[in-house]
């Protein structure tokens, strides 16, 4: 077993994941806004819903387009790096995603193109169709997502028969309390992205005064749809906390700062924990029984500390920790963000209060950061396991794979995806920056011309024109 | 139970080669053409329908992973290099679709990792089979070939020989799809192309027979076998005609044919070893709850891919000649 390449391997596994999940969780809120949109045109025939809607649409398109080759990776990854895994795990992981692959991903590529590309050739009825099926598709395919990682995270279901998990029981698999809670918190977390991207974007031209009534549909619809959805979503979140405090006690010590057995225990807000010395430095902590409280929604529970765990099943304390906090922060400032916006909507001062404006337009990063810290937390929380409590990260890896090759693939992902990412999201911002009614530049695109004359002529016809308002 | 997944996981893998092969092609001939117009007729001629057709890749590698995890984690530790260059392959092209039409100035980066990413994923492609069909060095079960244990001739001639594949399957399509220029153009290079890949399967069967004694006996022993073999040549011949009389959509079913008899041909080459001569379909077949659990999404979700697919392929039927595909 090569320690570095281990170690490499799971650098590019959090890495591509990381910049994977960035776009699902986009484009599955963005999905289902598009199919909103599109209904709300059917029903009201009300042009601006379609301005909205092909607006949004260019940049789910390059959304969409990144998550699919991101994503194909992870559809090898488990074979490349984690060929131990893949090997014992196949038997339940395998099916679970090839469900995945067959409920969602053909026919998110099917009806995307049409989507894309197929609005001259299909009925009305049939577009608004492809835009639910598309939002389907990726519905589906989150959940068969959160069955297979929450199976990683509480195995259940299977026996061990000559060194691999066979199934016995796929209702437990699929239908447990894990899953459906999982489940909710990631597609309400993708509609909340999905929510404050929209409403950021609005608020965005409202201070620039332009698209007035597009800007009023998307700062109104954003910020409402997340003003419901926040306290449902913390709601989910609260039942996730039970799921690890019940199942994995190492990442909830981790995640709470617990280093004692406690009944009642008390609640750690802030701290730095300091693994060496086994304690919490400039620690503001709730008194008991609030620890006890949060975590088991009780006044006299007893809640584990991390000296009761032998610490080679501790997880890495300090990121847990973390980006658990960073990821409620989040979550607390989008629900005030969300309320306040809404009541000050209803009293129609909305579009005069520059400070929530602003506070919106900036606030579009906070549903991400909430999102990759949530699964930081989660998945850092169960190391040292791969499967909880069963299978080892360190026992999981390709044993023959080197150094060398670890080394070769990583460099290759992080250049590759940087420089996807960084023209991505400069290409999204570009189209936000037009604008629904504007182009990034002028030029009629052709397929082909009936007339083979024009063909020869094209470049003389349409010239490489001026780049207003692509300003590359 | 365990056949029922042999054949769709035959079926995927055909229908990858064929509809990725499609894109892949058009991807590697886009490299040779240049003018906006025609790279952006020859984009519209696949970019509806490229993300389903790669959608096949994942669907093989999962019912690999579902139904012969020991296949999959063997094969994908094992070529580990080609295949992590592949993906880097199909990102950038994948990109390229909807980024290059986000910017004029930088376009060509994007038409350049359009073209290279085809041909690199295709070569990559053609050199993990290639390497299979040589014999994968395994010792205790486990791959014992180092870091570029597949990169041997005879693998570099297979990604060559893909290449030359995919190419002529994308020459179709574009005859297909196209008109005036591009088709008369793509009807030139299918000549050359239908030659090469011809020249390219007769040797590499040769040598495959030559090297594995076990193939060249099984096929002595069972000539009917020879059946697939002389499909392919049918269709070659068929393709010749069509190529001479300037049809524009015989030439497609033919290639696509040409294809099927050589997947089929290989197959039972080394029936019934998934590696050859190592691992055997019964060995690596998953436990019968997981093949039984699967069993519903082989036989009602996996029509219902089929569907989609026909549906894909039958909104965008027909030559393109409109102004504006791209919106």
């Amino acid at each position: 077993m090569d320690m570095t390449a281990l170690l490499l391997s799971r650098i590019q596994f959090a890495f591509t994941i990381t910049f994977h999940i960035i776009f699902p969780s986009f484009t599955i809120g963005l999905a289902a806004w598009l199919t909103v949109l599109e209904a709300l045109r059917l029903a009201t025939g009300r042009p601006v819903y379609r301005v909205v809607f092909d607006f949004w649409l260019k940049i789910f398109g390059v959304a969409f387009g990144l998550g699919v080759v991101s994503g194909i990776v992870m559809a090898f990854q488990f074979g490349t790096n984690w060929s131990v895994l893949s090997k014992m795990s196949g038997p339940i992981q395998g099916p679970l995603l090839m469900y995945e692959t067959f409920t969602a991903f053909m026919l998110e590529a099917t009806f995307f193109g049409v989507l894309i590309f197929g609005r001259s050739r299909v009925p009305p009825w049939f577009y608004l169709f492809s835009t639910a099926m598309v939002a389907l598709g990726t519905t589906f395919s989150a959940f068969w997502i959160m069955v297979n990682n929450s199976w990683m995270q509480v195995p259940s279901g299977y026996v061990m028969e000559n060194g691999a998990f066979v199934p016995n029981d796929w209702t437990k698999i699929i239908f447990n309390s894990v899953v459906w809670s999982r489940f909710p918190h990631m597609l309400l977390a993708s509609y909340l992205t999905g929510a404050f991207c929209v409403a950021a974007t609005g608020a965005w031209y409202v201070l620039r005064k332009e698209y007035h009534a597009e800007s009023r549909i998307m700062l109104r619809m954003g910020l409402g749809l997340a003003a419901v959805l926040m306290p449902i979503q913390l709601f989910f979140g609260h039942l996730n906390g039970g799921y690890v405090n019940t199942y994995q006690p190492s990442k909830m010590a981790a995640i709470e700062g617990r280093w004692n057995d406690e009944k009642p225990a008390g609640e750690v807000l802030f701290a730095w924990p300091d693994v060496e010395s086994r304690r919490n430095l400039f620690a503001i902590t709730l008194p008991p029984p609030f620890g006890s409280l949060i975590d088991s929604d009780s006044l006299t529970a007893a809640e584990t500390g991390l000296n009761s765990i032998p610490p080679e099943n501790w997880p890495p304390v300090v990121i847990p920790f973390f980006s658990f906090r960073i990821m409620v922060g989040c979550g607390m400032v989008m629900l005030g963000l969300a309320w306040l916006g809404t009541y000050l909507s209803f009293k129609q001062r909305l579009e005069r209060n520059r400070l929530l404006l602003w506070s919106t337009f900036l606030s579009f990063p906070l549903p991400f950061v909430a999102i990759l810290t949530g699964w930081f937390t989660a998945e850092v929380g169960r190391q040292p396991w791969v499967v909880y409590g069963v299978l080892r990260t360190a026992d999981a890896m390709t044993p023959f794979l080197t150094t060398r090759e670890a080394t070769i693939s990583l460099v290759i992902f992080c250049a590759v995806y940087a420089f996807i990412f960084a023209f991505g999201t400069f290409y999204i911002y570009r189209l936000i920056r037009t604008g629904p009614g504007g182009k990034l530049f002028e030029t009629p695109r052709l397929a082909v011309p009936s007339r083979p004359m024009s063909l020869a002529n094209a470049d003389h016809i349409f010239p490489e024109r001026s780049h207003a308002g692509a300003g590359e | 139970m365990v056949m029922f997944w042999v054949l769709l996981l035959a079926i995927s893998i055909l229908l990858y080669v064929l509809l990725d092969g499609v894109d892949l092609g058009v991807g590697m001939l886009f490299g040779l053409t240049n003018g906006e117009v025609r790279r952006g007729a020859m984009l519209s001629a696949v970019a509806p329908i490229w993300d389903g057709n790669e959608t096949w890749l994942v669907v093989t590698a999962v019912i690999l992973w579902g139904a012969f995890p020991v296949v999959y984690a063997t094969l994908l530790s094992a070529f580990y290099l080609p295949l992590i260059v592949m993906l880097l392959g199909l990102i950038l092209r994948g990109v390229a679709f909807e980024f290059r039409y986000k910017t004029q100035r930088l376009r060509w980066i994007w038409d350049l990792s359009f073209a290279g990413g085809s041909l690199v994923a295709t070569f990559m492609q053609g050199v993990t089979v290639g390497a299979l069909v040589e014999g994968l060095q395994v010792t205790n079960g486990q791959y014992s070939g180092g870091d570029f244990g597949w990169f041997t001739p005879f693998a570099a001639l297979c990604g060559i020989g893909l290449c030359l594949g995919y190419a002529l399957l994308g020459a179709c399509w574009l005859v297909k799809k196209c008109d005036a220029e591009i088709r008369d153009n793509a009807h030139r290079q299918i000549r050359i192309l239908a030659v090469s890949v011809m020249v390219f399967l007769v040797v590499v069967f040769v040598y495959a027979l030559a090297e594995h004694l076990p193939i060249l006996h099984r096929w002595i022993d069972r000539p009917y076998l020879f059946v697939f073999p002389a499909i392919g040549a049918v269709a070659a011949i068929v393709l010749a005609l069509s190529i001479l009389r300037h049809n524009d959509h015989w030439p497609f079913y033919m290639v696509a044919l040409i294809f099927v008899s050589a997947f089929g041909t290989l197959a039972l080459s080394f029936w019934p070893y998934m590696i050859p001569f190592v691992i055997t379909i019964d060995q690596a077949a998953a436990p019968q709850s997981s093949l039984m659990f699967m069993f519903w999404g082989g036989v009602v979700v996996f029509p219902l891919m089929l569907l989609y697919t026909l549906i894909s392929y039958s909104v965008f039927r027909g030559k393109i000649r409109t102004t504006a595909m791209h919106y």
